[in-house]
């Protein structure tokens, strides 16, 4: 039982032979019933039940009955059915469409751009005079091409390829860092809520503590007194700087979860077999706590993402030679008013990016969060 | 009330301790100094600079210099503008900074609020779709992206507006970087309008307030803003956080000589007593204000008691 990932309901439905669930055997258990109250009599499943998502609240024998020869309906978990809402969710679907569509052509486009048109992210022509910005689908005498289509920036330099690759590190950044806001965020939210007492005031006063301060100002300070050495460090300064900023809100969702779920009977059992605390926390409250943390995790990663595109902008963040959009932009706004393109595509391109990835967000805290939503 | 303040102060000093105390532990672990930046310094100069900035002294002499300092609330002279102290350009950028964020701030409460009520009076409309779409882009346009397409649109290609440079109080240059820096504002505080005002619109004391016959817009006016807008307020806390980000990078945008730009050049300068200046005097103002907040929130909020 320890070994298994603990279910959604507290009653788990066991599948028999035909892959039909059954009532567990726990539930009829006479130990388990209070005192004087005769076991409830087991229920079994026949064709034309319909399986309850809680079979808790099922009344008795064939609670709901269906047509005869109508079709078994299988037993929709949480998750099945928050999938259903968010794929009815139009915004939520367009978020995911885009989100996918540029981190696939993020992660394959500047492959393929090297195969059509040679040009790599840095690859400064070898003609002098064609070192310049050209206006997107140019060609240098100025007829319509496709081998720019966003165009090139100051230095020659293919701005697609460019945006591609920028795409890479901030979505890398924004993954990365979300993980280690997680990390952080899981194990001391889960921590607090479980142990109770003296160690959750710790923790949670020292969280108040850190949620007043303005913590970008530190991260300023930090990014550029240790900044600088070499572009990979930076890029691993920035990984570990935002995620340790942004791990706040997640330590109290997932306390919160914990302490509604800390006293429930699968956790009871879970104490009485002899489990360890953090094997507890780990293996049976976090996996129960997931949906709000899923939820938040994804309105994290576009947040963090404009953290670093703001620290990427103001020259502190992703150097040269990576990109990112933040770096991109802070390049193209010097261009401004000549070359505008130079801004536009890195800039739109994030911008759409995060409002898809926001947009997924609030469908997914829909779909996974009835009581959560905004209506 | 009395008591809860004076909590709250007492929490409030360690806070700012902390801030000050980290920034300052930053500064000191990085490699490098201020004065090592070109090329290597003879050993008698380079032991004379050490000497008259009190580097010579061991850590803890230092740590408590500075924070007495502080605790007489003077900084001492920046290192980069040596004619001037801290307390000196603090005063000169502060008014800057001050002025953008709070038209920022004002003009993002009367659209957002604007905006999130109708939008949560009419949910599901064709107002509160578009109002939220807006809302929703106003939250990811980052402002490097919008000021700048603000500046190409109004000032390089309609000549309306002028692009940049502080140019005292009433003046058109406030323009697009207050409306810049009041984009992620106001769809911060139309969303959470709307939804503080949905959740009020379906309370009983609103059914109430309909039964005795009052008119919608008194419904509205008197009764839904009152209970509607505590999220609001509860947001005027974060919102500072945010404006520091935001005023750092508006103001790069708009050469403007204010506190974010200062801050900015500061770090980029090693320019410490600078940064611990403007730390110490952010994290305050911070502080102070969630204080205001709070205190705020229990005035609007008649079921709240400390």
């Amino acid at each position: 039982m320890s070994e298994e990932r603990t279910p959604q309901v507290p009653t788990e439905q066991v599948p028999n032979e035909e892959g039909r669930p059954t009532r567990a055997v726990a539930d009829s258990d006479p130990a388990l019933t209070p005192r004087g109250t005769p076991p409830a009599p087991p229920v079994r499943p026949r064709a034309g039940d319909e399986i309850h998502a809680f079979p808790e609240t099922a009344v008795g024998e064939g609670d709901v009955r269906v047509p005869e020869g109508a079709q078994v309906v299988a037993g929709t978990s949480l998750w099945k059915d928050a999938w259903k809402r968010l794929l009815k969710n139009r915004l939520a679907v367009f978020g995911m469409i885009v989100v996918a569509i540029i981190a696939f052509a993020s992660v394959l486009g500047p492959g393929i751009i090297k195969r059509a048109t040679g040009f790599e992210y840095d690859t400064i022509p070898a003609d002098s005079n064609l070192v310049r910005s050209f206006p997107p689908l140019t060609a240098p005498d100025g007829s319509f091409s496709w081998t720019h289509p966003m165009g090139t920036d100051s230095a020659g330099r293919d701005i697609l390829a460019r945006v591609l690759q920028g795409g890479r590190i901030s979505l890398a950044v924004g993954l990365i860092s979300t993980l280690v806001s997680l990390i952080i965020g899981i194990t001391w939210g889960a921590t607090a809520g479980y142990l109770g007492g003296k160690v959750d005031d710790l923790l949670m006063r020292i969280v108040d503590v850190l949620y007043a301060i303005p913590y970008m100002m530190i991260v300023i300070v930090l990014l550029a007194f240790f900044g600088g050495q070499s572009p990979l460090y930076q890029i691993f300064l920035l990984f570990a700087a935002l995620g340790a900023v942004s791990w706040l809100t997640m330590a109290r969702i997932v306390r919160g979860q914990v302490i509604s779920l800390k006293n429930q009977e699968f956790v009871l059992a879970a104490r009485a077999t002899g489990v360890s605390t953090p094997k507890i926390i780990f293996r049976h409250l976090v996996p129960n706590a997931l949906g709000p943390v899923i939820v938040y995790a994804t309105l994290t990663i576009p947040s963090v993402m404009l953290s670093e595109a703001f620290l990427s902008f103001l020259g502190l963040g992703v150097q040269a030679p990576y990109s990112s959009w933040g770096s991109l932009s802070s390049e193209g706004i010097q261009n401004i008013a000549i070359f505008p393109w130079q801004l536009i595509f890195p800039g739109v391109t994030m911008a759409l990016t995060l409002f898809s990835l926001n947009f997924l967000g609030d469908g997914l805290r829909d779909a996974l969060d009835p009581q959560m939503r905004k209506f | 009330m009395f008591r809860f303040i004076v909590r709250r102060l007492i929490v409030t000093v360690p806070m700012v301790l902390i801030v000050i105390t980290l920034t300052w532990g930053l500064i000191r672990l990085a490699p490098g100094n201020f004065y090592s930046t070109d090329k290597k310094l003879p050993p008698a100069i380079e032991k004379n600079i050490r000497a008259k900035y009190g580097l010579d002294q061991p850590w803890y002499v230092q740590y408590g210099r500075m924070m007495g300092n502080i605790v007489r609330l003077d900084f001492g002279n920046s290192l980069k503008y040596e004619t001037e102290t801290v307390n000196d350009i603090l005063k000169r950028t502060l008014p800057v900074s001050a002025t953008l964020g709070v038209l920022a701030y004002l003009i993002a409460l009367v659209v957002g609020i604007l905006f999130g009520t109708l939008a949560a009076l009419k949910p599901n409309s064709k107002l509160d779709y578009v109002s939220m779409a807006l809302a929703m882009l106003g939250i990811s346009l980052p402002n490097f992206v919008l000021g700048p397409i603000l500046v190409l649109l109004f000032s390089l290609s309609l000549y309306w507006l002028p692009p940049a440079r502080w140019n005292g109080f009433p003046s058109w240059n406030l323009v697009l970087p207050v409306l810049t820096l009041s984009a992620i504002y106001m769809a911060y505080i139309a969303r959470l309008t709307r939804a503080g005002m949905l959740e009020v619109l379906r309370s009983d004391y609103i059914r109430t307030a309909r039964a005795k016959g009052l008119s919608e817009r008194q419904v509205v006016m008197r009764h839904a803003l009152r209970g509607g807008l505590l999220p609001v307020i509860s947001f005027t806390g974060p919102a500072l956080a945010i404006l520091i980000t935001g005023t750092v990078v508006v103001e790069k945008i708009f050469a403007m000589p204010g506190l974010g730009n200062y801050f900015l050049n500061a770090n980029l300068n090693r320019d410490e007593p600078l940064i611990i200046g403007i730390v110490a005097f952010i994290s305050i103002t911070v502080l102070i204000f969630n204080l205001l907040v709070d205190i705020a929130y229990a005035y609007v909020d008649p079921r709240i008691r400390y």
